[in-house]
This record gives structure tokens, sequence and C-alpha cells, in this order.
């Protein structure tokens, strides 16, 4: 173990597969992300994009392969120990809480960072309220961070659409994560919202946040993104920066495919 | 101090006046028993109301540690401090033993599971007859007495079983506003989520099941005290329903609809005697308007009553006032 060979190598994944019953979702995948940079994962529908997002999360168990950050191995661990590892993401089909308010699903974020247990909550003792109070101001800055404290109170079930993918930013950014999983962000939102949440990802990162991108509008990636991954069929078929994979002949030919 | 504890104060120094106010005794009686199940239906609406984990099968925990104490200070002449500790202790560990398998199962299997272990138990209250004395119940279980002191009177009963009712609200309160009851909620609406964010998903959920059979078992050994008896029948299948009926028609998540549905389907059955052959009828008429009219359950309505009489109110001081003109639009 060369502590100075993993400054190098931040976040990175090899070898991952991936197999349902017959179906193959992800095969030899290997990624690479540096730290504090906004890494894209692009490829036609089915790709198996998420699938790599559930098994970095810790939801799908892969069958081979290994993903460390930061010199620490994550995988084959469960979703809140993962988290805990500092890797946080959002979801391509939204999860928010409904059943809370918006500023209760921001707090929620902030679940691991409060470490009052049941005799402070039960009894109320000041290490209760003093960490509950370190809570709010961190949700209130989240919330601000993403322009949603006007919202704040409103059941977060009541939010327009693009306000919940916001939303879902915003609980993520609670957590304080090293690396934020961000599974197709702009999708539904229309063009001034997009052009706005791109200005949002990049001081994401300039916050000193590691970013992974999933995402499907390609002007979008091309604009903000420091490195782009393409995956095809379960497998990788070109990285690089996002002029290096545009005029990539075989990712021209995976999209040329699909239409 | 804030709106939530005032509010509980509130109710709590009522609480203390009501006992005067009784035409009967009857109705002393008839608010001990409410009190119970206001513990149990607190303790169950953490686990349903905000966690979403069913239970159809909580009249054992409570029934658990009824006979428990019932057996140790009636049968074997243990003090009743040490029946009602071990009581609670076996309730919460049968509780625990049950949960880790259990709620690995979701949604209708999580719910059979419990209705499963709630039969099986009922028909151990029923066959194991040296230990419980079967259908005809177990007899001869001591007042609640605490160092010399007999709590023989309803009256003396009703502030005991109210105390512990309000106390176990406060904390079931400060644990919903707290880290921990919004991981309850979050678990709720997607696990998935929740787990994403750091919740150890089964863990809290062991917990809360845990705490909520605590409760149930809290509510269990005031009954066999107070009542100095108990048989199978209390524990049934029943039971278990009406209980999550209290929590459902109350107010899911909400702890002071938890108190609404106890005391509202304890003293319904009572008032409904009057009109005998019909009150069946009649009570699953009002349980279905309930259901229909009121969705978020009778906290709900308690909150409209609230606001309408609260406008009521603010228009009444309007048009009191001299300059007052113009219709309302
Ligand atoms: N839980 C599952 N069970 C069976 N097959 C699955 C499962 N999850 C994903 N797959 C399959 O794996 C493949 C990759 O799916 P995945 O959702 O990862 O694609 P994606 O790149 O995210 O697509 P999209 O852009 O449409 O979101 C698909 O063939 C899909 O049907
Ligand atoms: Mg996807």
């Amino acid at each position: 173990m060369s502590g100075q060979a993993h400054k190098e190598m931040y976040f990175h994944g090899d070898g991952i597969s991936l197999r349902f019953g017959g179906v193959t979702a992800l095969s030899g995948v290997g990624f690479h992300v540096r730290r504090n940079s906004l890494q894209a994962i692009i490829g036609p529908n089915g790709a198996g994009k998420t699938s790599l997002f559930n098994v970095i999360t810790g939801f799908y168990r892969m069958d081979e392969g290994e993903i460390h950050l930061d010199g620490s191995r994550i995988s084959g661990l469960a979703p809140h120990v993962v988290s805990r590892h500092g890797i946080v993401r959002t979801f391509q089909n939204l999860e928010i809480f409904t059943n809370m308010t918006v500023l209760e699903n921001v707090l929620t974020g902030s679940h691991l960072l409060a470490g009052y247990g049941p005799l402070d909550f039960f009894l109320r003792t000041r290490r209760f309220f003093r960490e509950e109070r370190e809570l709010r101001e961190r949700a209130e800055g989240c919330l601000d961070f993403v322009g949603l404290s006007a919202h704040r109170d409103l059941p977060a079930g009541q939010l327009p659409f693009g306000s919940q993918r916001l939303l879902e930013i915003a609980r993520a950014l609670a957590a304080e994560p090293r690396v934020l999983l961000l599974d197709e962000p702009a999708a539904g939102l229309n063009m001034k919202e997009t052009s706005a949440l791109g200005g949002l990802i990049r001081r994401i990162v300039d916050r000193g946040i590691t970013v992974v991108m999933v995402e499907h509008d390609m002007d979008l990636v091309m604009r903000i993104s420091d490195r782009v991954l393409v995956l095809n069929y379960g497998e990788v078929i070109a990285g690089g920066t996002p002029a290096e994979v545009q005029k990539d002949p075989a990712v021209v030919a995976a999209y040329l495919g699909e239409e | 101090m804030d709106g939530h504890n005032a509010g509980l104060l509130a109710f709590a120094a009522a609480a203390a006046v009501v006992p005067f106010l009784l035409p009967n005794d009857y109705y002393l009686t008839v608010l001990i028993v409410s009190g119970l199940y206001t513990i149990l239906a607190v303790g169950l609406n953490l686990l349903m109301g905000y966690a979403g984990q069913a239970s159809l099968g909580h009249a054992a925990f409570y029934g658990l540690s009824a006979y428990t104490t019932g057996i140790l200070t009636g049968t074997h002449g243990w003090p009743v401090w040490a029946g009602i500790a071990a009581g609670l202790a076996l309730s919460t560990a049968v509780a625990y033993l049950i949960a880790v398998p259990t709620l690995k199962l979701r949604g209708n299997y999580l719910a059979m599971g419990t209705l499963g272990f709630g039969i099986i138990v009922y028909i151990v209250f029923n066959e194991a007859t040296e230990l419980t004395g079967g259908p005809s119940g177990l007899t001869g279980i001591p007042k609640l007495n605490v160092a010399g002191k007999v709590f023989s009177s309803d009256r003396e009963y009703y502030y005991v079983v109210w105390g512990a009712a309000i106390l176990l609200f406060l904390l079931a309160q400060n644990l919903v506003r707290s880290r921990m009851g919004r991981a309850l909620r979050a678990i709720h609406t997607s696990e998935t989520a929740a787990s994403v964010l750091g919740v150890d998903t089964q863990r809290y959920k062991i917990f809360v099941f845990v705490l909520s059979a605590f409760y149930a078992a809290v509510g269990g050994a005031l009954y066999a005290h107070y009542v100095t008896f108990v048989s199978p029948s209390t524990f049934s299948f029943g039971t278990s329903v009406l209980l999550v009926t209290m929590v459902v028609l109350g107010g899911m998540a909400s702890l002071w609809g938890a108190v609404l549905g106890a005391l509202f389907l304890t003293f319904l059955p009572e008032w409904l005697r009057a009109i005998e052959n019909f009150d069946i009828l009649v009570y699953g008429a009002i349980l279905i308007a309930c259901m229909m009219f009121l969705p978020g359950g009778l906290a709900e309505g308690a909150e409209r009553l609230w606001g309408a009489a609260a406008s009521l109110l603010r228009r009444a001081g309007a048009a009191g006032r001299p300059a007052g003109g113009g219709s309302a639009g």
C-alpha cells in the first residue's frame, strides 16, 4: 500500500461486472475519478449507468471487481456504510421524503453529522440542543445554496418537479459528502433550469466535493464536465475530456446506432 | 419550553382535574382503560405511523407483560415492582427476538408475520393452563403497590395510569422531534434514500419495534395490577386490530392522534351501549364515516375544528369593532 499512489487514485473502480441472470448489466467496467473534479458518465438507455451507481452505493452486489475511495475499499459494503465513507447520491427517479417538509428533508441529510443518542434526545440534553442547532444551520445553508430557502416549510411533495431535483441535491449536500453521485440531475428540467443547474454543479465542485454525474443532456455534459466516461451495453467504450470524447468514433457510432 | 411541551402541559393539567368533574366513578374506570390504550397506541404509532411498519400482533406484548407480572406476583409472591420489571424485560426481549427476522419482511409479509406471532402467543395463554390458568384466566394478582403504598382506589390508579401515559407521550414526542424521528419517517417513505444518508434502516426498525413493544408492556403491567385478573381474550387478535384502528383512526404519525384514537374508541362502545342490538352497526358506520371524511384521522379533524373556531373568533372580534364594514368575499 503506497499512500503516494492513492493520491493519484482518489476514487476508482476496477473490473466491475454485474449480471442479472442472463443479462450482463456491467462487464469489466473501470473508472477513475480525480479528487475535486466533475466526472460525467454518459451512454445510451440501458447502458448500465444507474447500475454502476447502484453498485458503488452498495445496493447491488457486483459479481467481480473492486471500488476504492481515497485508499479504502468500499465495495461489498452495505449502503448505509458506504455513506459513512462520504459517498452520497441522488436518484434518477426522485426519492424525496414526501411526508416531511423541505427543511426536514435536508435535516435528514445530515443524519450522520450529529452524534447524539437516545439518552440525549429523550432527556433533551445540552448536546442535543447544540447539535440540532448545528444541523439546522447547515440545512439552511444547503437550502440557500440551491435556492430553496423560501420553500423550507412547505411539504416536500408540493414542490414543483424541478425544485424536487434541487431538494435532493441539497439533502445530499447536507451530508457533507466527499463524493456526490448525481443520476440524471437535469432530467425533466427546462432549458433555463438546466442552465442554472450547470452553474450549481460547478459551484459544488468548487466547494471541494468530487462529483460524478450521469446525464443525457449532452450540451450540459460537454459544457461543465472535466472528464467524460462513455458506457455502452455495460462496457466502457471511451473516456477523456469532453472534446476528446465528442470526436471518438466509437462514441459517435454508439449514439448513431441508438437513434 | 416550546409549543409542543406547552400543549402537553395543558393536557396534563386538564387530566389532573377531570376526576373531580366526573358525574360518577364509572367514568373513572373507562378513563383508566383509555389511559392504558393511550400508552399502547402512542407506542404503536411510533412503529406504524412514523416508521411505517405494520404490526398485527401487538396485543401479544401487552399480554406477555401482564401475564409475566401476574404469574410472578400472584402465583409466586414476588414483590410487584419486581414482577413489573420482569414483565417489561420479557416482553421487550421477545420483541427483539421477533423483530430481527420479521423486520426483514416488508409490507403485507410483516403484517402476516406479526399476526402469526400474536396468534401463537394467544394460543399459549390458552393452553399453558398450569402457568396461565388457561381460558378461565389468572386470578389473585395483587394491586399495584410501591414502597408500601397500595394504589387500591380507582382515583389513585387514574393518576398512576395517566401519569405514565403523559410521561411516555413526552418521551415519544422527544424521539419524534430528533434525528431518530426524522430517520424513522424517512424509512417510511424511502428506505433507499434513508440508507444513502447513512441511516441503518434495519437497526432503526428493530429499535422502534422493541420500543413500541415496551410501551405495550407498560400498558400490560399496569392493566394486570389494576384489574388483578387476566384472561386470554383481553390479548386476542381483536385487541391487536383495535390498537391498529386507534392509530389509523386517530391519525398516522400524530401522537395526539393516538391519544384521540384511544379515547374515542374506548368511549364509543360505552356510549353505544344504550342502543344494544344496533351498537355494532353504528360503531362500524361511525368508523367508516371517520375514514371517509377524515383521511388524516381525528387529529386532522381536531385541527380543522380548531382552525374553524379560531377564524370564527377572529370574525366575531372583527364584527364587534365599530368600523368593521363590508362583507366577506
Ligand atoms: N434490478 C435489475 N434487475 C434486472 N435487470 C436490471 C436491474 N437493474 C438494471 N437492470 C438491467 O441492466 C441494464 C442497465 O440498466 P441501467 O438502469 O443501469 O441503465 P442506465 O444506463 O441507467 O439507463 P437509463 O439511461 O435509461 O437510465 C438494463 O438492461 C436493465 O434492464
Ligand atoms: Mg439510469
